[in-house]
C-alpha cells in the first residue's frame, strides 16, 4: 500500500513523458520503469547517453523510438567518454544541457569502467546513471561484475562464485561532489535524487538497482515488491553522499535496524533456488557487514 | 608567417589556426608532441578549445564523436598500437557520418615494441570510411590538416578524415613551415543531423538490415563524392596560398616506361632516385599517392609498375601493390620495404627500379636482388 506521504510526492511528479508506451522492454522490466523517472527529474533539456544494454534494444528499431528525449548511443565501453566529450562540446557553447549516461551494470562495472573512471577523474560535468539488474541482459543473463554470489546466470549455472563488485566504494574513490543508491521500486526517492545530483556542477553518479524478471526468475507483477525486500532486507541501502558527507535513508535506516529474513528477499527469485548454506551464510554476513560499515561511517560525521 | 618546424608541431599549428571547440587526445610515440604542443597552446590561450586529456585512445575517438555529435568541430590524434585500440570508435564515427580529424603518426605494430615509420597501422583502418591521406613533408602536413577539416565538414562528405605522417621520420625531422591565416577557407561547421533537444532524435539504435544497408551504401556514395570535394579544396588551396596538391603527386611520370608508387616520406627519396636514373639514361617516374581513401583512379597506363608497400597483409600480399594490380590489370613488381623503420636510401629505391621483376614480390633486406 502507498502511504498517503508518498501520493502527495509522487503529486509533484511531472505528467510529462518521455518514455512512450512503445517500449520493447520485457513485462515487469525495471530498467525502463526507473528511466521514466529519471527522464521526468531531468526535464527536456538532456541528452541521454547509452552505451550497448537493455536500454539500447527497448528504445525499438530505427526509424522509431520509443523516448521522446536525444539518445546518443555508444560502443558498450565508450558511454562515459562519449558523454565527456558531449558535455565539453555543450559547455564550449554556452549550453546548460544536462548529459546523462543511463547505463548497465556490465557497461559500468565491467568493460566500461576505464572510461568511466577517467571520466569522473577529470570532473567530467554530467550525471551517470548504473541500472543494476545484476548480469548482462542484453545478451540473455550472463554473469556480471554485478552479479551476486550465489547467483544462477547463463554462465554461472551453479550460481556465481565471486561476490558482488563494490562499485560504490569505487567511485566514492574518486570523491564526486554527489553521489546516491536509488531503486527503481522507490521512484519517489529516485526523482529527487536526480533532481539533485544536477544541480551539481561536475560528475555525479546514482547506482539504481533494476530487478530484471527474466533474470532473476521472478513473475513479472513482483518486480517493485523484490525492488522494496532488497531494501527491507538491507542487502540494498538507499543513501546519498553529498561532498563525502553520506546521509542513509529512512527507509534503510529502519531496514538496518530491524531487516528482513534475507530469505525473504531470496526466496521469489529463481536465480537463488537451491543456493548452498554456505554460501547464503557467506552473503548474510556481508550484508551484516556493510550494515555495519554504512553506520559507522554516518555516525563518523 | 615563416618558421621552422617538425611535422608534429606543423599538426599543431595547424589545429591552432582551425581551433576546434573539443581536442580530446592520449599520447603515443612519436605522436606525443603534438599532444604536448596543443596542451601548451591551450595553456597559454592561443588555442581556445576544451582539451581533455582522456585515460586512453578509445575514449578519445569516443569523446570526439561525443563532442562533433552537438556540432563542433573535433581533433585527436594518434599512432600504431593508439590507433587500433580506438579501432571499435573509428568505425563508429563514420558510421555516425561525423567529421571528426586526426592525425595519425604511422608507426609499426608490436610485438615486438618498435616505434618506427610502418603504415600497416592506418592500413588496418582502410576499410572503416574514413578518408585516408599521406603526407611526405612537414609543409604537406600543416596544408593537408588545413584542407581535411574541410573536406570532411563539407555537407557531401561528413566522413572523418586520417592525416597520416611517417613516424620520425617525418614527425620529427625540421622543414620550414609556412603557416597561413585560414580566413574563409574553412566555412563554419553546419552538422545536418547535430543533436538538438528542441528536436529529439535517436541515434545509432537498433537498425533492421535494408536500413543498414543503406546506410553503408550512404557512406560509400560520399566516398565516392569526396573525390571531387578534395579536387576542389585543394584548388581552392592552391589558389589562395599557393600550394598545389593532388590525390598524386607525379614526378616525371610523363614520359617514363617505368613508374615507382609508394606514399609518405619514401616518396620524396624515390624523387632523388628518379633523378640519379635520369642521369644514367633510364626513363623512370615517381608517383607519390597522397589519397589512399577514397582511392583515385591511378593514371598508369603503358607503363611498368614498381609498388612499395611498407605495410603486408599476412597472406595476401602488400596491400598498394594488390590494390594497384587490381585496378590496372596488370602485374607489378610489389617491394615491401621499410617496415618497422627500416631504413631505405634513394640508391636502394633506384635499385628496385633497375632490378625490376615484373609478377614477383621482393622483401628488402630479407630477399636478394637477383
Ligand atoms: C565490445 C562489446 N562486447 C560485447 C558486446 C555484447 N554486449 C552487448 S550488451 C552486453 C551486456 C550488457 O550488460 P549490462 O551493461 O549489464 O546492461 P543490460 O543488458 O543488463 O541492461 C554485451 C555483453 C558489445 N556490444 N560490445
Ligand atoms: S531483460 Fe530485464 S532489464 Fe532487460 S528489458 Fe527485460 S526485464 Fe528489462
Ligand atoms: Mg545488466
Amino acid at each position: 500500500m502507498i502511504s498517503l506521504q508518498e501520493l502527495d510526492t509522487i503529486g509533484e511528479i511531472p505528467q510529462e513523458e518521455y518514455v512512450l508506451k512503445c517500449t520493447s522492454a520485457c513485462a515487469g522490466c525495471s530498467d525502463s520503469l526507473a528511466l521514466r523517472y529519471v527522464l521526468k527529474a531531468a526535464g527536456p533539456d538532456t541528452v541521454l547517453v547509452v552505451p550497448a544494454c537493455c536500454t539500447s534494444v527497448i528504445q525499438g528499431i530505427y526509424p522509431n523510438t520509443a523516448f521522446n528525449i536525444p539518445v546518443y548511443n555508444i560502443a558498450f565501453a565508450a558511454a562515459a567518454a562519449c558523454a565527456s566529450g558531449m558535455s565539453n562540446a555543450f559547455r564550449a557553447t554556452g549550453k546548460k544541457t544536462n548529459v546523462i549516461v543511463y547505463a548497465g551494470d556490465g557497461g559500468t562495472l565491467d568493460i566500461g569502467i576505464q572510461s568511466m573512471s577517467g571520466a569522473f577523474e577529470r570532473g567530467t560535468d554530467f550525471l551517470y546513471i548504473c541500472y543494476d539488474n545484476e548480469a548482462y541482459g542484453n545478451t540473455g543473463m550472463q554473469r556480471s561484475g554485478a552479479t551476486p554470489m550465489g547467483a544462477r546466470t547463463t554462465t554461472t549455472p551453479t550460481g556465481k562464485i565471486d561476490a558482488k563488485k563494490d562499485i560504490d566504494a569505487i567511485i566514492a574513490a574518486h570523491n564526486p561532489p554527489y553521489m546516491a543508491t536509488a531503486a527503481a521500486a522507490y521512484p519517489q526517492d529516485l526523482f529527487k535524487k536526480v533532481q539533485k545530483a544536477l544541480t551539481f556542477r561536475g560528475p555525479s553518479f546514482i547506482h539504481v538497482l533494476a530487478p530484471c524478471p527474466p533474470g532473476w526468475r521472478f513473475s513479472t507483477e513482483k518486480t517493485v515488491e523484490i525492488g522494496k525486500l532488497a531494501v527491507k532486507s538491507g542487502m540494498w541501502i538507499l543513501y546519498e553522499r553529498e561532498f563525502g558527507k553520506l546521509t542513509i535513508n529512512p527507509q534503510s535506516k529502519a531496514a538496518m535496524k530491524r531487516p528482513v529474513p534475507l530469505e525473504e528477499y531470496l526466496a521469489p527469485q529463481g536465480r537463488f533456488k537451491g543456493i548452498d548454506a554456505k554460501t547464503f551464510e557467506t552473503l548474510r554476513q556481508h550484508l551484516v557487514k556493510n550494515i555495519k560499515k554504512l553506520s559507522a561511517e554516518e555516525a563518523e560525521e | 608567417m615563416k618558421k621552422i618546424a617538425t611535422g608534429n608541431k606543423a599538426v599543431a599549428e595547424a589545429v591552432k589556426q582551425i581551433q576546434p571547440a573539443v581536442i580530446a587526445a592520449y599520447p603515443i610515440t612519436p605522436q606525443t608532441e603534438i599532444v604536448e604542443q596543443i596542451a601548451e597552446f591551450v595553456s597559454s590561450g592561443e588555442l581556445k578549445s576544451r582539451y581533455i586529456p582522456v585515460e586512453s585512445e578509445h575514449s578519445a575517438m569516443a569523446a570526439c564523436i561525443g563532442a562533433s555529435i552537438t556540432g563542433v568541430r573535433t581533433f585527436t590524434a594518434t599512432s600504431s598500437h593508439g590507433l587500433l585500440y580506438m579501432h571499435e570508435m573509428t568505425n563508429w564515427a563514420a558510421g555516425a557520418r561525423l567529421p571528426v580529424v586526426m592525425a595519425n603518426v604511422n608507426r609499426s605494430i608490436g610485438p615486438g615494441w618498435n616505434i618506427w615509420a610502418e603504415h600497416t597501422d592506418a592500413m588496418q583502418e582502410r576499410d572503416t570510411g574514413w578518408l585516408q591521406v599521406y603526407v611526405s613533408t612537414v609543409q604537406e602536413a600543416y596544408d593537408t590538416t588545413l584542407m581535411a577539416f574541410r573536406i570532411a565538414e563539407h555537407n557531401d562528405v561528413l566522413l572523418p578524415v586520417m592525416v597520416n605522417l611517417d613516424g620520425f621520420s617525418l614527425s620529427h625531422i625540421m622543414q620550414p613551415l609556412d603557416t597561413v591565416e585560414t580566413g574563409d577557407f574553412l566555412p563554419p561547421m553546419y552538422l545536418p543531423h547535430a543533436i538538438d533537444p528542441k528536436n529529439p532524435a535517436g541515434y545509432g539504435g537498433l537498425t533492421g538490415p535494408e536500413q543498414h544497408f543503406k546506410f553503408r551504401w550512404d557512406i560509400e556514395r560520399s566516398m565516392r563524392d569526396s573525390v571531387k570535394i578534395i579536387d576542389e579544396t585543394e584548388k581552392d588551396f592552391a589558389n589562395r596560398f599557393g600550394r598545389k596538391y593532388g590525390f598524386t603527386e607525379d614526378y616525371q611520370c610523363d614520359d617514363a616506361d617505368v613508374v615507382i608508387v609508394s606514399m609518405g616520406t619514401l616518396g620524396k627519396e624515390a624523387e632523388v632516385a628518379i633523378d640519379m636514373l635520369r642521369r644514367e639514361g633510364v626513363r623512370a617516374g615517381s608517383m607519390r599517392l597522397r589519397w589512399l581513401r577514397p582511392f583515385p583512379k591511378l593514371n598508369l597506363k603503358g607503363k611498368e609498375i614498381v609498388v612499395i608497400d611498407r605495410d603486408y597483409s599476412f597472406g595476401f600480399g602488400g596491400v598498394l601493390a594488390k590494390s594497384i594490380q587490381a585496378q590496372q590489370k596488370t602485374d607489378v613488381f610489389s617491394v615491401i620495404a621499410g617496415l618497422g623503420g627500416q631504413e631505405v636510401t634513394y640508391e636502394d629505391i633506384a635499385d628496385f627500379i633497375r632490378k625490376r621483376r615484373i609478377g614477383e614480390e621482393f622483401w628488402f633486406g630479407v630477399n636478394d636482388h637477383v
